[in-house]
């Protein structure tokens, strides 16, 4: 029982991970029909930007050194600048095409951010020291729960919460929902498109660094292509959650979690190095069964 | 009415005009290259069969696929499988099966049954998928390549994990490439003028006017997908054979992209973009391949950072979308060149209104 609720706790963290990333992903499918492939590359911006630059294997701390009071704002600022600033070259001139269209254009910026990262700080991984203090322990009865995983567990909860307070109680929240409506519609009521745009970029660009200071401080390493699984897990929790619901990507999100940890924790001993194609077997099943989603959205039904 | 031999000659002329160009490109090359340009060749060459082989499915499905790699994945190991000297099987693939472990087979029946076991599998996955439209089911091949790294990274006993398998003999030029490309181009041209070609468009086009004209969908992206995935499976026994080593991370987010990017270049609707945009990025790599070597100029080694090739070509596929949304041959074949004047003028007055 108690190695149960271990890893209903471990699920629970990694969950929380997902989610975030998951729903930065589905903020920005609501409104732009875009499935953001650089959304792990946002993550690692996030995490590249706390050393120093420079193609030496060990990760000096630049800003990781501060005070966590002006570290996150500046770590935050880079991100959501590096969003909007993709924004601005790819998808902006691309806004009238298609889904897969938009695909391969975020590939294709993913693949500009992965190779600017390795020219700037080397290919090789790098061991960075984030906040270790949260890695002691606290316990709760017999089950041993790290710091770090209920500070991220707590700070998803206050992001989700944040978040759908923004949606909505504000006006911008407001224009944001209408426009993942119906953009066009949305549009004819003066909603300005770019605006609302930029916005989901921002938002999306917050909680990518969300994400890559606390997996930053879970892992300690650093790679260019470390966004690249976030990322994957995040479309597929927002691809079983419903594409397009935020309620979905959170869901999908924890789903996926669960079903990672699961595996990683009841699968035989030899089966083991394939938990991923486990888990992505299992998506496909998800799909299968509910294609659109567990929490279908009305984006989703075809209309002739 | 009868088809005439001009009509017949017109309608294979974008099929006949590839073939000669890819020829002349070939021949000259193995005339006047050098041993780097050989290897170059024999790589676009793979390459363009990879591409030609994704195009007959989303070219003409309209559906997004990231799973091909994986595809190209499964062919390139089973040739290996066949093709390596069994002293060396037996002491690092110990999970092989006896057939393989014991024997060592040709190169062409090796690569036949590589490309019989990607279309296998997808048959198998398509079967499944097939009735997923859209983003769905871009997700689910991307989940299907995602399982195929995972596995064949893992699996040490028959791929040899991460550390490689080696050895594999060294037989593909750019002749043999060359006669692979050539077939391709021909069961890629037949299936798209086809009439399961033909509906599986109109199903691309508008999903619901096809499927109330009596187009069994499914059924025509299950065989388009598993012709392309036995050609690309091919073209992963020939890769393998190319290289002469394997190891599974080669096939994934990479070369993904890559092929992806050079189809989108050519243009997505037809033969021709997709062999257009093989050679296009081909060049563009290349020179930016050589500007990252670096020139000596006024004794000085001038030379873009490392990883400048990658930049570029991301940067150059973000310009074309950009620009010219249906690629370098927006979706067009090659025209033909007989048509008066006259009527040129018109059709051309037509197309603009």
């Amino acid at each position: 029982m108690i190695g149960f609720l271990q890893n209903l706790v471990d699920a629970l963290s990694l969950g929380s991970l997902y989610a975030l990333a998951a729903l930065g992903v589905g903020l920005l499918f609501g409104i732009l029909r875009l499935v953001n492939f650089a959304h792990g590359d946002f993550i690692s911006i996030g995490a590249y930007a706390l050393i120093v630059p420079s193609l030496e294997v060990t990760a000096q701390l630049f800003i990781g050194a501060w005070n966590w009071t002006l570290m996150i704002p500046t770590i935050t600022l880079i991100v959501v600048i590096a969003a909007l600033i993709s924004d601005a070259l790819v998808f902006r001139p691309l806004r009238r095409a298609t889904a897969p269209t938009l695909m391969i254009a975020s590939f294709a910026v993913s693949y500009v951010i992965q190779n600017g990262i390795l020219m700037i700080y080397g290919a090789r991984p790098k061991a960075a020291n984030l906040w270790s203090g949260l890695n002691s322990a606290m316990m709760i009865g017999d089950l041993r729960v790290p710091l770090l995983q209920v500070v991220t567990i707590g700070v998803t909860l206050l992001l989700m919460g944040g978040l759908t307070l923004f949606l909505r109680r504000t006006a911008f929240g407001v224009m944001m929902r209408a426009a993942a409506e119906d953009f066009r519609m949305a549009q004819y009521l003066g909603v300005r498109g770019n605006l609302v745009i930029g916005l989901a970029f921002a938002i999306s660009g917050i909680l990518a660094t969300a994400v890559s200071l606390l997996y930053l401080s879970q892992t300690g390493t650093l790679s260019p292509t470390m966004g690249v699984p976030l990322a994957l897990f995040a479309f597929v929790a927002t691809v079983i959650g419903g594409m397009g619901s935020l309620i979905g990507a959170v869901v999908g999100g924890f789903l996926v979690g669960i079903i990672v940890v699961m595996l990683q924790a009841y699968l035989p001993q030899d089966l083991r190095v394939f938990r991923d194609a486990f888990a992505f077997a299992f998506v496909i099943l998800i799909l299968l069964v509910r294609p659109s989603g567990i929490v279908p959205t009305r984006a989703f039904i075809e209309r002739v | 009415m009868q088809p005439t031999r001009v009509s017949l000659l017109r309608r294979f002329w974008p099929l006949l005009a590839l073939c000669a160009g890819i020829t002349v490109v070939v021949g000259l090359g193995s005339l006047l290259g050098g041993e780097q340009f050989q290897v170059t060749l024999t790589e676009m060459l793979i390459r363009m069969i990879v591409v030609v082989g994704i195009y007959l499915f989303i070219g003409n499905s309209g559906i997004l696929s990231f799973g091909h790699t994986g595809f190209m994945c499964i062919g390139a190991y089973a040739a290996a499988w066949a093709t390596v000297d069994p002293t060396w099987k037996q002491m690092m693939l110990t999970g092989l099966p006896d057939f393989l472990q014991q024997n060592q087979y040709p190169f062409l029946p090796a690569v036949l049954a590589g490309a019989v076991l990607a279309g296998a599998v997808a048959l198998i996955l398509g079967a499944a998928i097939m009735r997923l439209s859209g983003i769905a089911g871009s997700i689910a091949t991307f989940a299907f390549l995602a399982i195929v790294n995972s596995v064949y990274s893992n699996w040490e006993t028959v791929t040899a994990g991460t550390s490689s398998i080696i050895g594999v003999p060294n037989v593909v030029g750019p002749w043999v490439a060359w006669l692979f490309v050539l077939a391709t181009l021909g069961l890629a041209y037949a299936f798209q003028v086809s009439r399961f070609g033909l509906m599986l468009r109109a199903s691309r086009d508008d999903e619901v006017a096809a499927k109330s004209s009596a187009v069994g969908i499914v059924k025509m992206r299950l065989i388009a997908f598993v012709v392309s995935a036995m050609i690309v499976g091919a073209a992963g026994g020939l890769y393998g054979h190319f290289l002469g080593i394997l190891t599974a991370d080669s096939f994934y987010l990479s070369l993904t992209f890559v092929t992806l990017a050079m189809l989108v270049v050519g243009g997505v609707g037809s033969l021709t973009g997709a062999v257009t945009g093989v050679v296009v990025v081909t060049i563009v790599v290349e020179v930016l391949r050589h500007m990252e070597a670096g020139t000596m100029i006024a004794g000085a080694n001038l030379h873009l950072p490392q990883g400048s090739q990658e930049i570029g070509l991301g940067i150059v596929m973000a310009l074309i979308m950009i620009f010219r949304p249906s690629g370098l041959t927006r979706g067009r074949e090659v025209p033909w060149p007989f048509t008066p004047a006259a009527r040129r003028a018109k059709l051309k007055a037509v197309r603009a209104a």
